[in-house]
């Protein structure tokens, strides 16, 4: 095993055995010991060790000229020219985190006719925008926008890029991290630097929800990271900013594509993407049929919200899959989640449970849904759920 | 058509529990399953083969006990596993893992379509795919819900987006990540359960490939865990109970400032 513990120097002093998430790390005759069997691998002792006594093997390799990288990086995704909401949340942290660094804040926007946007990305807190305008970047392709992303990255050097977790950020990161041999943390939802060292620290959900992990990429650069939707605030727009609009041009033979883009379908049912709404009405089996979400529709739209359910109510046929909240289904991290008539499974709650406030209504006081509800409505939903909207209507009119 | 299917040993994450008293995860007891995603990979895969004809093979990499996940993939219609496991791959981050997968489908060498599933439950990192798509230097296209047709060495596929889904055509050989909506695994057979129970799995290990060492397993990841803890656990909510009128009138009175 690449991990043991160095006896001379171990006090015994039991820190590492509380910190260790497997509970691989027991003390014997007053020194730590580790059972291979459980231990991951994970690293959290090492760390935790404040004399050194735990030794892991780590990465050799190490990013040619690190200390040349600098600044933070924020993909600017657009669909059909238009930037994405989550690119403003990043923006917001981003200024933070370049803050803190002491460095620049750039946005990197690929795309066709895009250059009216740049101003409004400096506004949002970027202190340059890095514009590469090309027919063959219109649309989202992975390889071109892969070989042009690794072009910029390579020439510029940034210490940090962060990337929204969407369906084209997921595919395309993913790709350029490999090609730049770099660390790529997926879907955090916290980020910060390392007040000593400068490091971005990237915390992300492990295990299901169940346990949080600080993850570090020490010797590469850049340090990449995804966040999905809604975890970070979005940045506020300032007018009076200034900054730098930088147009790099890119031969189109490096941009050259085996994947061809044929048709963009939108589906009309999911006019709210329920991965970006503030507010989510769920519907679960105590719905008892899909005609019944009407009553969820009329809820939603009083409050401005999108509709989700659990996977009873798709697998029966009553709502699309793209509704689906959960495991198998879409994360989401709302202001306020309804849950109607869902028993709050454990593949339920991993895809909700970080939303700021969620309310339950139940007809089984029981049901472990009332365990994650910040407000629970022991009740029938057919009784409850159309009295709300009016309720709610009324307080909003007025 | 050649096929090989990526899939993943993981621990039922819906089984892990905290222990309160200790703050660690309760791990004895939790079983291991297919990753929920790869069912529909290899559901896909068996489904290709019927159409066009061709072969399945399923893949892992893991620790030994892994080949179980092999031996139900081809209970499922999978024609044969490999197995890749060596202690020198322990700790492997995103980009060590497809580094290896990538070096095994290598020496596998016959392939058209590379099947994944879109994230694997224990990390929900989704890199995996893309990792192996960019280490053989081949297209991939991510989130297909759809395999439209195979023509001419070209694959048409639907892509879930956001707001709908993209028709995507791509080149053979390519890679895809597959999403729930795809398809409705189907139960093992019979026959396959038979096969899956005396069929031999090879166990490949780092030897066996071409590879450079340092790229394996901890050393060959970027990025390291360094520090682990419990979210704070939700306060204890208010529960309203009684009239359904009362109710919504207390639930309304607390929430109608946050709405604003
Ligand atoms: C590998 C795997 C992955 C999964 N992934 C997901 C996933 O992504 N998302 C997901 O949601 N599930 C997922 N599941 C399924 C999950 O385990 C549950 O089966 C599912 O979430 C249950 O849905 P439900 O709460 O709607 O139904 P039920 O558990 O049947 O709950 C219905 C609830 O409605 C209440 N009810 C009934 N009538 C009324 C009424 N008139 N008024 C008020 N309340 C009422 C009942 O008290 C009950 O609590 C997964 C399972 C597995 C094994
Ligand atoms: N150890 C592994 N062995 C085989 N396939 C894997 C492994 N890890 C990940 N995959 C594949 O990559 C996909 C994405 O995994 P991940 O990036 O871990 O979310 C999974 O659905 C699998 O198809």
């Amino acid at each position: 095993m690449d991990i043991r513990i160095i006896n001379e120097k171990c006090t015994g002093c039991t820190i590492c055995t509380k910190v260790c998430p497997f509970a691989a790390l027991t003390m014997h005759s007053k020194k730590a010991v580790i059972d291979y069997d459980k231990c991951s691998l994970c690293g959290a002792c090492v760390d935790s060790c404040k004399f050194d006594a735990i030794e892991i093997k780590r990465s050799s390799s190490r990013t040619p000229n690190l200390e040349e990288y600098k600044g933070v990086w924020v993909l600017g995704e657009q669909r059909r020219g238009h930037v994405q909401s989550v690119v403003f949340e990043l923006l917001s942290k981003g200024r933070e985190l370049a803050d803190k660094l002491g460095a620049e804040l750039s946005c990197v926007l690929l795309g066709h006719n895009i250059k009216d946007t740049a101003e409004h990305l400096i506004h949002r807190g970027a202190d340059n925008v890095i514009i590469v305008d090309n027919p063959k970047l219109e649309h989202f392709m992975d390889e071109p926008y892969t070989k042009a992303l690794v072009q910029l990255i390579r020439k510029y050097r940034p210490a940090v890029f962060l990337c929204g977790a969407t369906v084209v950020g997921r595919s395309l990161i993913s790709r350029v991290a490999v090609k730049l041999h770099t660390g790529l943390t997926a879907d955090c939802t916290g980020l910060d630097i390392d007040p000593k060292e400068g490091f971005l620290l990237q915390t992300r959900p492990a295990f299901g929800g169940n346990i949080m992990a600080t993850i570090l990429s020490k010797n590469h650069r850049p340090q990449m990271a995804t966040v999905r939707h809604k975890v970070f605030k979005e940045a506020v727009v300032d007018t009076s900013r200034k900054g730098k609009v930088i147009e790099e041009e890119l031969t189109s033979t490096l941009l050259t594509s085996r994947t061809k883009l044929l048709d963009i379908v939108e589906e009309i049912e999911s006019t709210i993407n329920i991965a970006e709404a503030d507010i989510i009405v769920s519907g679960g089996r105590g719905m008892k049929g899909p005609e019944n979400f009407k009553i969820l529709e009329e809820l939603a739209q009083a409050l401005g919200g999108a509709v989700g359910s659990s996977r009873a109510a798709v697998d029966a046929g009553w709502m699309p899959y793209s509704h689906q909240v959960g495991q198998t289904g879409k994360t989401v991290c709302p202001k306020i989640y309804i849950a109607c008539g869902i028993s709050g499974q454990i593949q339920h709650l991993v895809g909700m449970q970080s939303s700021d406030i969620i309310i339950a209504i139940n007809k089984d006081p029981d049901a472990p849904i009332f365990n994650v509800a910040t407000f629970g409505v022991v009740g029938d939903l057919f009784e409850v759920v159309p009295l709300l909207t009016k309720k709610f209507k009324e307080v909003l009119n007025k | 058509m050649n096929i090989i299917v990526c899939i993943k040993q993981v621990p039922d994450t819906t089984q892990v529990k905290i222990d309160p008293v200790t703050n660690t995860l309760i791990r004895d007891g939790v079983e291991s399953i297919v990753n929920p995603f790869d069912a529909y990979a290899v559901e896909e895969a068996v489904r290709l083969k019927e159409r066009y004809g061709g072969k399945v093979l399923a893949l892992t990499m893991g620790p030994p006990q892994a080949e179980a996940v092999l031996r139900e993939a081809i209970g499922l219609g999978c024609d044969e596993g490999i197995l890749v496991s060596d202690r020198a791959f322990a700790g492997s981050d995103t980009l060590a893992t497809g580094y290896t997968l990538a070096a095994a489908i290598r020496k596998i060498k016959i392939f058209d379509i590379i099947l994944c599933g879109k994230q694997a439950s224990d990390g929900d990192t989704a890199q995996v795919g893309p990792g192996i798509a960019t280490q053989l230097d081949i297209p991939q296209i991510t989130y297909v819900k759809k395999i439209e047709k195979i023509e001419d060495n070209k694959l048409i596929a639907h892509r879930m987006i956001e707001e709908g889904f993209e028709m995507i055509e791509t080149s053979l050989p390519c890679l895809l990540t597959v999403v729930k909506e795809i398809n409705e695994p189907r139960l093992p057979s019979l026959k396959g359960k038979m096969k899956a129970k005396k069929i031999e799995i090879p166990a490949w290990k780092a030897i066996d490939l071409d590879i450079d060492e340092v790229q394996l397993g901890l050393t060959g990841s970027p990025t390291w865990v360094s520090k682990i803890f419990t979210p704070p656990p939700r306060p204890k909510g208010e529960i309203f109970e009684g009239a359904a009128e009362e109710s919504v009138n207390k639930l309304v009175e607390v929430l109608k400032d946050r709405l604003k």
